[in-house]
């Protein structure tokens, strides 16, 4: 049986593990060994969005109208997709300037604006009330109707209550005094609350499970599956039609879009999202997985959103069991004690997650960004003077939580009876939306002026409060109805859910066109007429150029004065106390290569910026300012000089650019350099080789010729005379080609031959040379076969060079063929704009692999010990240096065995 | 690091990728009587196309920008 003693005590032992686990990751924490820095703890801190309305809430919705749940995590996903760009820089820009609150950081856009942080807490406190009366409604009503177990009664049937059964207002207090031992232990100047994250991300994977089993219980285990329950539903003529919901439901797309458009922006500014996505953050990198996981997290507790509503219709037909509670009577009126009390722990983590974060939120917003400042500004009360107030900021936390919950309860109580859960969350939505223009809009336009932000938020509340708090109070009874029917004062026009006679929308969409449109036109509209202060130049810029600057240095520059480091280290203990203040002191002595308190710091404009910015941490940027500048006397800089400095500062970054160009162009000056350098040492080496490769081929036949000369001058009548002198003349015959050929190319390499290009036909060159080498041809019986067109076109080339080309091929293919067997073609043929020649051979062929080199000087094909050379090795680089000096190319196409082919190709200039 | 590398480019397209799928007309094609495997088209449609954008984001998430990031 499920008393209410047992589930109390239930809930207890559940929060009481909550504080355990919030308790160990502070310790960790303290100790240096956070657990909640992974991506994955992130991300499910993230899902702090999904609330009792999502758990309770989505299943109420889904039963009236189908999918009208889903743009709520739709739009998110979307949003999501553009946090590589939008939130990265809103972390970025938090991160340098110690913001710590929602209000914090558009105070602080806005040139550290006091009055402006003031008024974002207002709105967000005032917009999130409803909200948090959401979460007291949805765990009382879940408790009430759970402790009526087995009975399925809803909770407005049971009868009046008496003060001590309110279980809203004692849900209400116990959650306060939790929110206060959870957040407010101590005070940490970064605003990390890590015990608090770690808690959060545990509670998501309480209220994830508890819904999936809900979800396959009723999918599974009433129904069969999926289609047993989607095929039973469409047979119900009230499901059926919201199969195919979008046109039956009021506003149809355009509601449809609106609501995506809302959780867009409910996702990146409700203050408990801000606080756990940029707040608590402790890595940018987190946010490469939480950009798909928390998705994933949304989408897995969706899945089941249908299924349980339509099981929830077809399970209680005659309408007498809420929508919003179908998650818990499900299991009850199945009998499954222990799955409802599961279901009603995890509602209970849903609720208290958004609450705990949210009250945190808020009440920092409240101490730093409203009571502070007003504080701090009333000179009866000495808070100046005071040495520690470390105590006081803590108390201010604790009271504005009361006051929240307080607050919560009270539009609970006011207002919260006459709407589903969902349609209460919304309203919050349309508030905090009201921050998304002046939010995006200050990290991307540099023009938005505080005056602009100030307009837009009053005018977009205003039209808030005019068409959802205040319709309502009204539904409600605390004003009357006729408000809503007739307008004030009988002005049809100012109706507040038909403002200006506009009709056919539902209140959301209405309300958000109105709101927007009154916000975003404020905004514009003053940003553009009023000019800027130089506080707030400043921000603009170091908030727009956030990833061009780096380092927290970026703010120093703009500060001028003289102030004491005694002061400023006093200032920073009375608000942060005496190890804060110490660690900070060390920490910004130790970037700057000091040791404090060792040696004394020069109270510069930097150090004055640290400070600020850790105070800012503390008490907000606006309270922040105000402080350090009662201790250090600044010099105001007009709107002129802050332009000089940005604009100095921009002349530092093309500066930059520039010397990056330039060093740059250095480095690939180098590389050319050092290129060249190895290219004059091959050269170098190679002119060596070629100079030992020369010397080395002269002596081979002037050893020979000395040798038979030798022998010749002892025996003068020697039998075999006439052979050697024969042997003689020919060695000398081919040590004057080989210096013909090695002066030959010298001159061609350095530039120094003689070249006298005529018009030739090289038919004639062809014929000329075959006639030339006829005899070799003869003496070889090699048979040559000669292929000319009739008419050529000209060539201008040297023709003695060509020749010499000719020549050249023709006696190596001449040296190549056997003897009796050998044939030769010589093929010349027209090409589109040159002239081609072929010299085939039938000879032992060339080896790809060499193929290459022997165009190279002294290289010949063969194993150079055992086979005679058969020549200098130096003519086919010649005939090749000829050749490509006339614009062509020359080369060979053979294999093994299979004969050689030489191929030169000479330009003819364009095809005739 | 800059704001306009080939992954924050890659996030937008997404962002409007989804904007299409999840918006008039394309929804509208997919708002008729029937059923995938049981399940009524719509409901099938978007958490289908819901699923697809989450694997594009973890994919585009989990690469290495070209800049350098």
């Amino acid at each position: 049986m499920l008393h209410g003693t047992v589930i109390i005590l239930t809930s207890f032992a559940y929060l009481g593990l909550l504080f355990a686990i919030a308790y160990f990751a502070d310790k960790r924490a303290d100790a240096g060994r956070s657990v909640i820095a992974s991506p994955y703890i992130y991300s499910l801190s993230l899902a702090v969005y999904a609330t009792a309305w999502t758990f309770y809430g989505s299943v109420g919705r889904a039963a009236s109208d189908g999918i009208g749940f889903l743009p709520i995590y739709i739009g998110p996903t979307l949003m999501i997709a553009l946090w590589w760009v939008v939130m990265r820089k809103i972390l970025r820009i938090s991160k340098q300037n110690r913001i710590t609150t929602l209000a914090d950081f558009i105070a602080s856009r806005y040139g550290k604006s006091a009055v402006l942080g003031g008024i974002v807490t207002v709105i967000a406190v005032i917009g999130i009330l409803p909200y948090i009366s959401l979460q007291l409604k949805a765990i009382s009503s879940s408790f009430s109707i759970l402790v009526q177990y087995p009975e399925i009664v809803m909770p407005g049937k049971v009868g009046p209550q008496s003060m001590r059964e309110d279980t809203a207002l004692w849900v209400a207090l116990i959650l306060a005094a939790f929110t206060i031992a959870f957040g407010t232990r101590h005070l940490d100047a970064a605003e990390h609350h890590q015990g608090m994250v770690a808690a959060i991300a545990f509670e998501s994977l309480v209220k994830l499970l508890a819904f999936l089993a809900v979800g396959v219980f009723v999918t599974f285990g009433i129904y069969n599956g999926f289609g047993d329950l989607f095929a039973r539903a469409a047979a119900e003529p009230k499901l059926h039609a919201m199969m195919t919901p979008l046109e039956g439901v009021a506003g149809g797309y355009a509601s449809w879009v609106w609501l995506t458009i809302l959780s867009m922006m409910a996702i990146m500014f409700l203050p408990r999202q801000f606080q756990v996505t940029v707040i608590e953050n402790l890595d940018e990198k987190h946010l490469n997985k939480a950009i798909w996981l928390f998705p994933v997290y949304m989408l897995a507790i969706n899945v089941f959103v249908l299924p349980i509503a339509f099981g929830g219709v077809l399970h209680f037909p005659d309408g007498g069991v809420d929508g919003d509670t179908f998650v818990l009577t499900l299991p009850m009126a199945e009998k499954q004690e222990l799955l409802a009390l599961l279901v009603f722990i995890g509602g209970l983590s849903a609720a208290t997650g958004m609450v705990i974060v949210e009250t945190i939120a808020l009440s920092t917003m409240v101490c730093n960004d409203l009571v502070m400042p007003v504080l701090l500004r009333l000179r009866a009360l000495r808070l100046n003077e005071r040495p520690d107030l470390t105590g006081l900021l803590l108390g201010i936390r604790r009271g504005a939580i009361v006051l929240i919950l307080l607050l919560g309860y009270l539009y609970f109580k006011l207002a919260g009876e006459a709407y589903a859960l969902v349609s209460i969350g919304l309203i919050s939505f349309a508030a905090v939306a009201q921050f998304a223009p002046v939010v995006l809009g200050g990290i991307f336009w540099k023009g938005g002026t505080r005056r602009g932000a100030m307009a837009g938020l009053v005018a977009g509340f205003a039209v808030w409060s005019y068409t959802l708090l205040l319709p309502a109070l009204a539904r409600s009874g605390w004003l009357p109805t006729g408000l809503l029917e007739h307008g004030p004062w009988g002005l049809e026009l100012l109706r507040p859910l038909q403002l200006f006679g506009l009709t056919g929308l539902d209140q959301i969409t209405h309300a958000m066109i109105w709101s927007m449109t009154a916000n975003i036109g404020a905004y514009a509209a003053v940003s553009l007429s009023v000019s800027p202060s130089a506080d707030e130049h400043r921000q603009a810029s170091l908030f727009v150029d956030v990833f061009k600057r780096s380092g927290e240095a970026g703010g120093a520059r703009f500060w001028r004065g003289t102030a004491s480091a005694p002061d400023l280290y006093n200032l920073l203990a009375r608000f942060l106390g005496v190890a804060a203040a110490d660690s900070a002191f060390r920490e910004y002595a130790a970037v700057n290569g000091l040791r404090w308190p060792d040696d004394a710091l020069v109270a510069d404009a930097e150090l004055v910026h640290h400070v600020e910015v850790q105070l800012a941490g503390a008490i907000g940027a606006a309270s922040a300012r105000v402080m350090v500048a009662s201790v250090a006397k600044e010099e105001a800089l007009d709107l002129d000089e802050v332009r000089e400095i940005l604009d100095e500062a921009s002349q530092v970054v093309v500066y930059s650019h520039r010397l990056e160009q330039q060093s740059r162009e250095l480095k690939a000056a180098t590389a050319e350099l050092r290129a060249a350098n190895e290219r004059l040492k091959e050269l170098d080496r190679m002119k060596d080789d070629f100079v030992s490769t020369v010397t080395h081929e002269l002596r081979t036949p002037l050893t020979s010729i000395r040798a038979l000369t030798e022998i010749l001058l002892d025996d003068p009548e020697i039998e075999q005379r006439k052979k050697f002198l024969g042997i003689i003349t020919k060695e000398s015959e081919r040590l004057t080609r080989l210096i013909n050929q090695v002066l030959d190319l010298s001159k061609i390499e350095s530039g120094k031959a003689d070249w006298q290009a005529t018009n030739v036909d090289m038919a004639t060159v062809i014929s000329d040379t075959v006639a030339a080498m006829s005899q070799v041809f003869q003496e070889r019986h090699i048979e040559v076969e000669v292929k000319t067109p009739d008419r050529v076109r000209p060539v201008a080339v040297d023709v003695d060079r060509i020749i010499q080309v000719m020549l050249n091929l023709l006696s190596n293919a001449a040296k190549f063929c056997e003897s009796g067997t050998g044939r030769i073609e010589i093929a010349l043929s027209e090409q589109a704009r040159s002239l081609r020649v072929d010299v085939r051979d039938n000879g032992p062929g060339i080896d790809p692999k060499d193929q290459a080199i022997i165009f190279d000087k002294f290289r010949q094909v063969g194993d150079t010990l055992t086979d005679k050379p058969h020549g200098s090795g130096l003519g086919l680089h010649i005939s090749r240096k000829i050749v490509e000096h006339f614009g062509g190319r020359l080369w060979v196409e053979s294999s093994r065995g299979r004969g050689a082919c030489f191929t030169f190709t000479l330009p003819t200039g364009a095809g005739s | 690091m800059s704001d306009s590398g080939t992954k924050a480019q890659r996030f937008v397209a997404l962002c409007m990728l989804g904007i299409l799928l999840f918006n008039y007309p394309i929804l509208a094609l997919f708002n008729v009587s029937g059923a995938v495997f049981g399940v009524p088209v719509l409901y099938a449609y978007i958490f289908g196309a819901w699923a697809a954008l989450i694997a594009l984001m973890a994919f585009v998430a989990e690469s290495r920008d070209r800049d350098g990031q």
